[in-house]
């Protein structure tokens, strides 16, 4: 019954050890963590009672900064692409955020859409400058300084993701159990109140709003490097839909559910996708129906009740975040 | 700006107008009567727009009267719209009335990434359009200018008489009014022994009809293919915010405002004409975050 206490430590472990043995997993790994910190960005939002259906714009931002820079400095290196295209995302971020901060639920995620769309359109229509739904390659960018082999440097992306996601777990984590953080979990409960409190709901909220876009714009510039090649697709609705289905999915109680999600979706998608090419979108809205009908705490609600099962203490039931 | 391109922006934006006012209409309705945003409202759009053009192109493919796709149109979009919306709102809003406004969304999401691949599955993703009825109906010329007669006569009439339908509707008869009832006053409503059941079932498929006879009148003249629904859901929300939630009339002047400037952007800068609905929107709302036509609502503690 111990297991279960040490079930995600295991987990991690494997995802860390397992690319060794079986190197095609890797690429799938690193999509897996590229989108699992989308998804953290949009579980931040969630922790404000706000869904986005249009994260992925932060995606294809950073995405196609990265491929823009590689266009114009053949050669850049890594760290330069990812603290770019946090940059470029953060930047996008602040502005949309400004105005969508001002707005809750509906108007908060149909806003996000909409901004979306837009982006997307201009991905596709501008093809002199970023070849139109052909996307733009994205060269492979040194390392470090180190120009790496093509495997060496997969394999070098993939522990680079592991550890960006990490990271980014702490930090989020740390976020939310700050003031900041319970401040926005207040935007949830009672705007009022806090805004009684002194507290500017829509201040916390855009700070959360640019958390989570430079989240989204950091997976985006991997997802870049690591397929080398941006197409408008990154940008699309299916897209920001795939990160709120995850978001709900892994569940937004624990920082964790974020990748536990994406690493379940990816490797599923994997190999289901090509069979079900054609009812693939179908599958994610009754598996998403099923769970906000019958399981609204996701994959880290189902281990938390596992973890009391295996203590033999009741769970304590926490609402969806 | 050149006259003749003047004329025919503004009649391809009326034209546009009133096929979105369609679709923005019930969109807003069942938002004033259910306080839902239908995200598959766009999916209806888009199977209303699939079924009218397979039974427009049957019809011709049997030698059968080509007059009989005008009636086809209606049947098609009478038929998907009450088909989906009963099945909709029955077996999946039913369970999510108590629920949060975020869930509420996603599971109208969630429908709206199933029907769209209920699309990818009975239809394909090759284009669909059927040109039938505009062909029968000819062009007449307005200033000069020929222009076909379905665009810019029948689609507006269309428009003109759903919007004064649902006026006299919703204002001058008991259904109406009861469904007016419940969209001012939920509890009071049904406190004065009004079913709000049977109200959200009568308002969801009213607004799927609409949403599916808008698709139905744009397959003549539009390539109803795959991604539509996402467009159209994503515009008539523009269409709608811009008008404010709920208001009915409102929507015609949003849907007419947002449709000019898209055709004049067509005209004039095209490389923008998706953008210029979005920047209309952003620009009113900036002003009036509740909309144009809208009260602003009392804050609760």
């Amino acid at each position: 019954m111990r297991l279960v206490r040490y079930l995600p430590a295991v987990l991690v472990l494997a995802v860390a050890v397992l690319p060794l043995a079986v190197p095609w997993l890797k690429i799938v790994l690193t999509v897996a963590l590229a989108k699992g910190l989308a998804v953290l960005g949009v579980v931040v939002l969630l922790r404000a009672g706000q869904v986005s259906f249009g994260h992925a714009m932060f995606f294809a931002a950073s995405a196609y900064s990265a491929a823009f820079l590689m266009r114009g400095f053949a050669g850049a290196d890594l760290v330069v692409l990812l603290l770019a295209g946090m940059v470029c995302s953060g930047t996008l971020g602040a502005v949309i955020g400004l105005f969508v901060v001002r707005y809750r639920y509906i108007f908060f995620g149909m806003l996000n859409l909409a901004f979306s769309m837009v982006l997307y359109a201009l991905l596709e229509k501008m093809f002199h400058i970023t070849g139109g739904s052909d996307g733009m390659a994205v060269g492979r960018p040194t390392y470090l300084g180190l120009e790496l082999a093509r495997t060496s440097f997969e394999t070098a992306l993939f522990y680079t993701s592991l550890g960006l996601a990490g990271a980014a777990c702490w930090f989020v984590h740390r976020f939310l159990c700050s003031p900041l953080g319970e401040a926005l979990s207040a935007i949830r409960t009672n705007e009022t109140r806090l805004e009684y409190l002194g507290i500017s709901a829509r201040w916390i909220l855009l700070i959360a709003y640019v958390l989570s876009a430079v989240l989204a714009g950091l997976g985006g510039s991997i997802i870049a490097v690591n397929q080398g090649v941006v197409t408008p697709d990154l940008g699309y609705w299916i897209r920001s839909g795939e990160f709120v289905f995850i978001a709900i999915l892994g569940g937004a109680g624990h920082v964790l559910g974020a990748f536990a999600g994406a690493l379940i979706y990816e490797l599923v998608r994997f190999y289901a996708a090509a069979m079900a090419a054609n009812v693939w979108q179908m599958i994610l809205g009754f598996v998403l129906l099923g769970i906000i009908l019958f399981a609204s705490r996701g994959i880290v609600g189902l281990y938390r009740d596992l973890a009391a099962l295996a203590s033999g203490s009741r769970s304590h039931r926490e609402p969806l975040r | 700006m050149d006259p003749i391109l003047l004329v025919l922006a503004t009649l391809d934006g009326i034209a546009y107008a009133a096929l979105v006012f369609l679709v923005a209409v019930g969109l807003t309705l069942i938002f004033g009567v259910m306080r839902i945003l239908n995200v598959a409202h766009g999916a209806f759009y888009a199977i209303g727009g699939y079924a009218a053009a397979s039974l427009v192109l049957s019809i011709s493919d049997a030698d059968f009267s080509p007059w009989l796709s005008f009636p086809a149109l209606l049947v098609a979009a009478m038929g998907v719209g009450a088909a989906l919306g009963l099945v909709i709102e029955r077996f999946l809003l039913r369970h999510i009335y108590a629920k949060e406004e975020v869930l509420q969304l996603l599971v109208t999401f969630a429908a709206f990434m199933i029907l769209e691949d209920v699309q990818r599955l009975v239809w394909g993703v090759q284009p669909y359009s059927a040109t039938d009825p505009v062909r029968l109906l000819g062009t007449v010329d307005v200033m000069g200018i020929p222009y076909n007669a379905y665009q810019i006569i029948l689609l507006p009439v269309i428009a003109v008489m759903v919007l004064l339908g649902l006026r006299w509707f919703l204002r001058r008869t008991l259904s109406g009014k009861v469904i007016t009832a419940v969209t001012e006053d939920r509890e009071t409503a049904i406190a004065m022994g009004i079913d709000a059941r049977k109200v959200f079932t009568v308002t969801f498929v009213i607004g799927a009809v609409l949403a599916a006879l808008g698709g139905a009148l744009a397959s003549p003249t539009t390539a109803i293919q795959l991604g539509l629904g996402a467009e159209m859901i994503v515009l008539s929300f523009a269409v709608v915010a811009t008008a404010g939630l709920g208001q009915v009339e409102g929507a015609a002047l949003a849907a007419l405002l947002i449709g000019l400037g898209r055709s004049f952007a067509v005209y004039l800068v095209p490389e923008l004409d998706v953008l210029v609905p979005y920047m209309i929107m952003v620009l009113v709302l900036l002003f009036r975050p509740q909309g144009l036509f809208a009260v602003a609502e009392k804050r609760r503690i």
